[in-house]
């Protein structure tokens, strides 16, 4: 089964660190364990999102700015 | 033109606080929500709900469209904007009114002219209230800048002519810091609001923050004393009372005189705030914003004066003259507001939204708590995290902390972690007791108190 990381908290998926910015990882990148993924708003405050597994991208359940919940996919590892 | 259906552009407990004075004056309400907010107290007290959008803010408390036509489906022909999201913002008062609706709050002229720092700022002045000794007015030249700094001594803060919310400002204690911060002020007020355009003022040390509650008919207006919200925590006030223990009686005449007279020179409709630094040691007082909506802190003002502020701000919408004078509104009392937010103390107040499994609201004489909450409610992760407003009031002001003692101690929020344990440490604190605080006194205390927060004290 592939990997997935998952949402810590429930509220707000942001892919990139602000609206000007690039995306921190995208479809095909490689990610470490400790990597950031993307922020999560919770009630005006941002978390950053740190992936617990490795592997290569395979895709964004989660769409950016998309509201998600604790325990919710936000990416896909092969 | 008397209102007959009131829709209320936002969500909280402002939105319940705005619906259940509407019903009280026999005026239907409409609650528009986003899709997270389908399950609120608002929507379920307003005679009407319409959804408006997904949860984020931009795209449903913040859409003027969408509130548009959800007053256009309702036949809703007043709006009221709460506080937050679009109650400030001049093209949604002018879009309501625009579209043959009653705009719960000032003209949106008075909203720009207020919102506007350097602008509020020359009204103020011209008003004959003091303001932070600072640049009349902005400035775009680097000489200029230098000579103004000389002029009213360091520190200076630097601030953004367009800016709003803290950004772009810088506090230079010298000259040489001066030189280093005033170009990267002016290119991220460039960046930030496409406006270079600076503005400077003195840095007043150690202040108390006391703001001035008005209501006006766009003609007269009158002033129902003062607050003082010294305690904040990264400039988010906490605690707040009702009069401030500080001020001697001398000074309250000066101070309440002087919000009046700048609210009638600028022909101000509704309830509004003026905002002002007092230093207790000089006995100088000087103006620094107005708020030209209701305040989150509006109910000890109500507590200590008995004038129902959300009441009146809509019979003046309505057209109706100001129905108090001066000497109506009468000073009894003593009254403080603790906020009650989704945060944890013990973790550096994480906001922390979940699922309300109990509640226990206190009561008894002299005891309101304004919330959204009830027991089965799931607080979304999307918004602020407050959560009710705990409000006393008392005979004196240290009646009024032991009656806050024993309401913190009746309050229970089960389901997710409350900023309660905060108050009740407050609440018991000789400095608190003996109102020995300013602006910059929580943090330092946050910071010596961590490990009593952690223990979360009953």
């Amino acid at each position: 089964m592939a990997k997935q990381i998952l949402s810590p908290l429930p509220g707000t998926f942001y892919r990139r660190p602000s609206p000007d910015k690039p995306a921190f990882k995208e479809v095909g990148d490689t990610v470490a364990v400790g990597d950031v993924i993307g922020l999560i708003e919770v009630m005006k405050s941002f978390n950053e999102v740190a992936a617990d597994q490795a592997g290569v991208i395979t895709g964004f359940p989660a769409d950016d700015e998309e509201p998600v919940m604790a325990g919710q996919p936000l990416v896909e590892l092969g | 033109m008397a209102i007959r259906k009131l829709l209320v552009a936002n969500r909280g407990e402002i939105a319940v606080r705005i619906i259940r004075a509407a019903q009280e004056l026999g005026i239907r309400t409409v609650a528009v929500h986003s899709l997270a907010d389908a399950d609120s107290l608002a929507v379920k007290l307003a005679d009407e709900a319409v959804p408006i959008g997904p949860p984020a803010a931009s795209k449903s408390y913040l859409k003027i469209d969408a509130i548009l036509e959800a007053a256009r489906l309702t036949g809703a022909d007043a709006v009221h904007p709460g506080y937050g999201f679009l109650a400030e913002n001049a093209d949604f008062a002018d879009a309501v009114e625009a579209a043959g609706m009653v705009w719960v709050g000032p003209k949106g002229d008075s909203i720009r002219v207020m919102g506007d720092k350097v602008a509020a700022r020359i009204a103020a002045e011209a008003a004959g209230v003091p303001v932070v000794p600072g640049s009349d007015g902005r400035i775009d030249d680097p000489d200029q800048a230098r000579a103004v700094a000389l002029a009213i001594g360091f520190p200076v803060m630097i601030k953004a002519a367009a800016g709003g919310g803290g950004r772009g400002i810088r506090i230079a204690h010298d000259m040489e810091e001066f030189e280093r911060l005033m170009p990267q002020a002016s290119a991220e007020a460039k960046a930030a609001f496409g406006d270079g355009g600076l503005y400077m003022e003195k840095v007043i040390e150690r202040a108390r923050h006391i703001e001035v509650q008005v209501l006006g008919d766009g003609t007269r207006a009158v002033h129902c004393f003062e607050r003082e919200c010294s305690l904040q925590r990264r400039r988010q006030k906490v605690w707040e009372e009702a009069p401030s223990a500080s001020l001697p009686q001398a000074m309250r005449e000066r101070l309440c005189a002087s919000a009046v007279a700048l609210a009638e020179a600028v022909g101000y409709r509704g309830a509004g705030t003026l905002e002002y630094l007092y230093d207790d040691a000089s006995g100088a007082f000087y103006f620094i914003e107005m708020n030209t909506r209701i305040q989150v802190e509006h109910p000890v003002t109500e507590m200590v004066t008995g004038v129902d502020l959300v009441r009146e701000m809509i019979r003046i919408a309505g057209g109706e003259p100001l129905r108090y004078r001066q000497e109506d509104i009468r000073l009894t009392g003593h009254a403080i507001e603790v906020r009650i937010c989704a945060e944890d103390p013990s973790k550096g107040f994480q906001p922390a939204p979940g699922t309300i499994s109990a509640l226990r609201v206190p009561g008894g004489a002299g005891v309101r708590f304004d919330t959204m909450l009830y027991q089965g409610y799931t607080v979304p992760p999307f918004y602020d995290s407050l959560l009710g407003k705990l409000i006393v009031w008392d005979e004196d002001r240290a009646s009024a902390i032991a009656r806050m003692r024993r309401a913190l101690g009746e309050l229970a929020v089960e389901g997710l972690p409350t900023t309660r344990p905060l108050h009740m440490l407050l609440a018991r604190d000789p400095e608190v007791a003996q109102a020995d605080f300013h602006t910059r006194w929580l943090e330092p205390w946050l910071e010596r108190n961590a490990h009593r927060l952690e223990e979360t004290p009953e």
